[in-house]
């Protein structure tokens, strides 16, 4: 079916739905190399105004990549719930748009919604939005998940500690880990990935993590970014997996490209619970996505590449995962070219993933041959916590010596916790104080490196260190 | 539990701090704050180095002085180009980047009946990377395939080229086995890595998992010496087998891995 714009006398066309989304997203350079971008803004916003005034149900009836050739498409579909969808059911795009940003869409009016929204319709709702639409509207809809701290809590940022090493030696991620913690890093989780993917490796370093925890009784958990299929492995070994990594994208093929599919982390998902690890109602799934991930992969069905993002996280939704973050700035200006679009994209990426129930967070990042800078990534992390993102990721003076891009640095948590007024998790808040890394206030007590006498005990598993 | 409200006692002596314990990691560890603020050399430090890292990706490749220099290594060359008009284009379109300029690809021809290998130099993410380490890494492994007795090609200076311009490179030479040197993306803490990426039967449209690839080549990397004996191990059995990538059997141990969107 096509869609149609009359402005001035000049009629735009659009000759099906995925083009017609295609058209109405903001620029970006990867949609410009896959050609499905509009000609230039007035295209553009005939495209939208053409889109704000679909219905939103027609994403229902009319499916932009066939169930019967994709099981992403088949999860979608099966999982739509009509009963929470009733609400917004006889809405277009435009007037869904003015509800999200209503009174009437409180935190309970879309939590409870959260099931029946496709990630197609986010993803539709997100192009006609400005920032600061995807900030209010996100702000509105906090995810809390469980492990052994409480991550998304309203007000509140968590920060994944990311102590890579180029070739994950233990003490390198040891001492990383270690400078992580004494800014007050690593509530939402302290995550390795790792250099190879080997299984002794993997092994080795998910056995390294838990002995830091335990040795410094930290409320948090860990975390090895292998593939999924090593962290199955590694678990019928016994090895103390709390959380199990994966990389998903919006298509079959795509997550083909990744090697997995959804029976594949329906089998990780379940085995990591049986580990009986987390706690009751807690969730032990870690998710990471992309824009560009599913073009980069020649499986995006001409599909823009933010709504083949949406699509991601359905999969992601299926396992009710503990963290899912994008890595918004990672994949490269074919993607992503600038800060403006960086800053875009991982704004989005957080609206589309909350309304749809997920515990979002972000990667705020750059890569060296983006055109994008420490600045972006300042504007991003303030707006992010204005939009209450569950957590972002920080890493020693925002340089990651093993991935060779920039996230941010541990640093900007402090910002975030002194400035924003957003304290970390509060088990792991309460653990700060009593080590003393931070005062009653939440501040840091010292900068200078001292190890507090409680993490003191953590040097001994250092080499020649031993006590 | 103890009183959070009273004041931090200081860390007893003979407890390290992590400054004391930097050498374990290249990690930008215990840099001090204040408030939440970098230290100003620490924040400007960073700065010089994005700012290196910036200029390695948008500096042009000089291929007159790659040329001239390999020249005095006693290499022949010829100087290519691929589709892309320029640098904001290269970031923007790496299909571009892979495909050789049509008048380039006739400098390639009459050359010889075809070789067992071709060396191809393009500036990739780092013309820095390139002007520093690609004709030593290229003389050493033309010096270890004359020794080998392999036929070698002229060596290709490719301009705003990608991993996979080597392929249609290798293809118009007709070489068994092209080896691809190449400015990989430059991280904060090195922006001189040059990355080498070595493909069996070249031919436009190959996938990634048919080549093997060595990075990391830089003074306090991989050394250009070293770098070069891995390179003449995999021609070896690349020639042996007559194929390569993913279903190469090797006897060292796994190689670093490539990332996909990332070194080229």
């Amino acid at each position: 079916m096509a869609y149609a714009t009359t402005i001035e006398g000049t009629r735009f066309t659009f000759p099906d739905l995925r083009r017609l989304l295609a058209k109405a997203t903001p620029e970006r350079s990867g949609d410009q190399l896959a050609g499905l971008c509009a000609d230039g803004p007035v295209e553009r916003l005939a495209a939208q105004i053409a889109l704000a005034d679909l219905p939103l149900k027609t994403f229902l009836a009319e499916e932009l990549i066939p169930s019967e050739e994709d099981e992403v498409s088949d999860l979608i579909a099966r999982r739509h719930d009509a009963a929470a969808f009733a609400p917004v059911s006889s809405l277009t795009v435009g007037a869904f748009r003015e509800w999200l940003l209503s009174p009437a869409a409180d935190a309970r009016a879309l939590a409870t919604l959260s099931p029946g929204l496709t990630p197609e319709m986010v993803a539709a709702v997100s192009k006609i939005c400005r920032l600061q639409d995807l900030v209010a509207v996100a702000a509105k809809r906090p995810v809390v998940t469980r492990f052994r701290s409480t991550i998304g809590l309203p007000g509140r940022l968590a920060t994944r500690n990311q102590p890579n090493h180029p070739t994950d030696s233990s003490e390198g991620i040891l001492i990383s880990a270690l400078d992580g913690l004494l800014m007050g890093s690593g509530d939402a989780v302290i995550g390795v990935n790792p250099a190879t993917d080997s299984l002794p490796d993997y092994i080795r370093i998910v056995e390294l993590l838990e002995t830091l925890r335990l040795r410094l009784d930290v409320p948090t958990q860990h975390c090895c970014l292998g593939h999924v299929t090593v962290a199955i492995e590694a678990m019928a070994k016994g090895a103390p997996v709390d959380l199990v990594f994966q990389s998903v994208a919006g298509s079959q093929k795509a997550n083909a490209g990744f090697g997995v599919d959804l029976a594949v982390l329906r089998e990780a998902s379940e085995a990591a619970r049986a580990l009986g690890r987390c706690p009751a109602g807690g969730q032990v799934m870690y998710f990471e996505t992309g824009q560009g991930s599913a073009l980069s992969a020649d499986a995006h069905w001409g599909v823009d590449q933010q709504t083949m993002e949406a699509r991601a996280y359905a999969v992601a939704r299926e396992f009710d995962p503990l963290l899912v973050n994008t890595v918004v700035g990672f994949i490269g200006p074919e993607y992503l070219y600038n800060g403006k679009q960086i800053i875009r994209a991982g704004l989005e990426d957080h609206f589309c993933g909350k309304l749809l129930g997920l515990p979002m967070g972000v990667d705020v990042c750059y890569t060296n041959h983006a055109d994008a800078d420490g600045e972006d990534m300042d504007a991003l992390l303030t707006l992010l916590c204005a939009a209450g993102v569950n957590f972002v990721i920080t890493v020693p003076g925002a340089d990651d010596v093993m991935l060779n891009y920039q996230s941010l640095s541990h640093h900007d948590a402090v910002f975030a916790r002194e400035t924003l007024g957003r304290p970390p998790a509060p088990e792991f808040e309460a653990w700060l104080r009593d080590v003393r890394i931070t005062d009653a206030q939440g501040r840091l007590t010292s900068a200078t490196g001292e190890l507090p006498p409680a993490l003191a005990a953590a040097t001994r598993l250092l080499p020649g260190r031993a006590a | 539990m103890s009183d959070p409200t009273e004041p931090a006692k200081p860390a007893h002596a003979g407890t390290p701090t992590l400054r004391d314990l930097r050498g374990l990691t290249q990690a930008r560890i215990a840099l001090g704050a204040h408030g939440a603020g970098l230290p100003t050399g620490a924040a400007l430090a960073f700065g010089l180095d994005h700012a290196r890292a910036r200029e390695a990706v948008w500096t042009p490749l000089d291929a007159a002085a790659i040329r001239a220099a390999l020249r005095a290594q006693g290499l022949e060359s010829v100087e290519v180009r691929s589709t892309v008009s320029d640098r904001t284009e290269y970031l923007r379109r790496p299909d571009r980047g892979r495909s050789l300029a049509p008048e380039s690809a006739t400098v390639l021809d009459g050359h010889g009946p075809g070789f067992d290998v071709a060396i191809v130099i393009a500036d990739g993410l780092s013309a820095t990377a390139v002007a520093l380490n690609a004709v030593p890494a290229a003389a050493a492994l033309a010096a270890r395939v004359r020794r080998a007795g392999w036929s070698l090609a002229p060596v290709v200076v490719a301009s705003q080229g990608r991993v996979a311009i080597g392929d249609p490179i290798g293809a118009r030479l007709g070489a068994r086995c092209v080896v691809v040197l190449i400015g990989e993306r430059p991280g904060l803490s090195a922006s001189d890595s040059l990355g080498c990426y070595v493909t069996f039967g070249p031919e436009p449209g190959l996938p990634d998992s048919r080549r093997n690839c060595i990075s990391n080549i830089r003074e306090g990397g991989l050394s250009v010496e070293a770098a070069a004996g891995q390179m003449e191990a995999l021609l070896r059995a690349m020639l042996a087998q007559g194929t390569s990538g993913v279903a190469l059997r090797r006897g060292d141990p796994a190689e670093p891995k490539a990332l996909p969107d990332a070194r080229d």
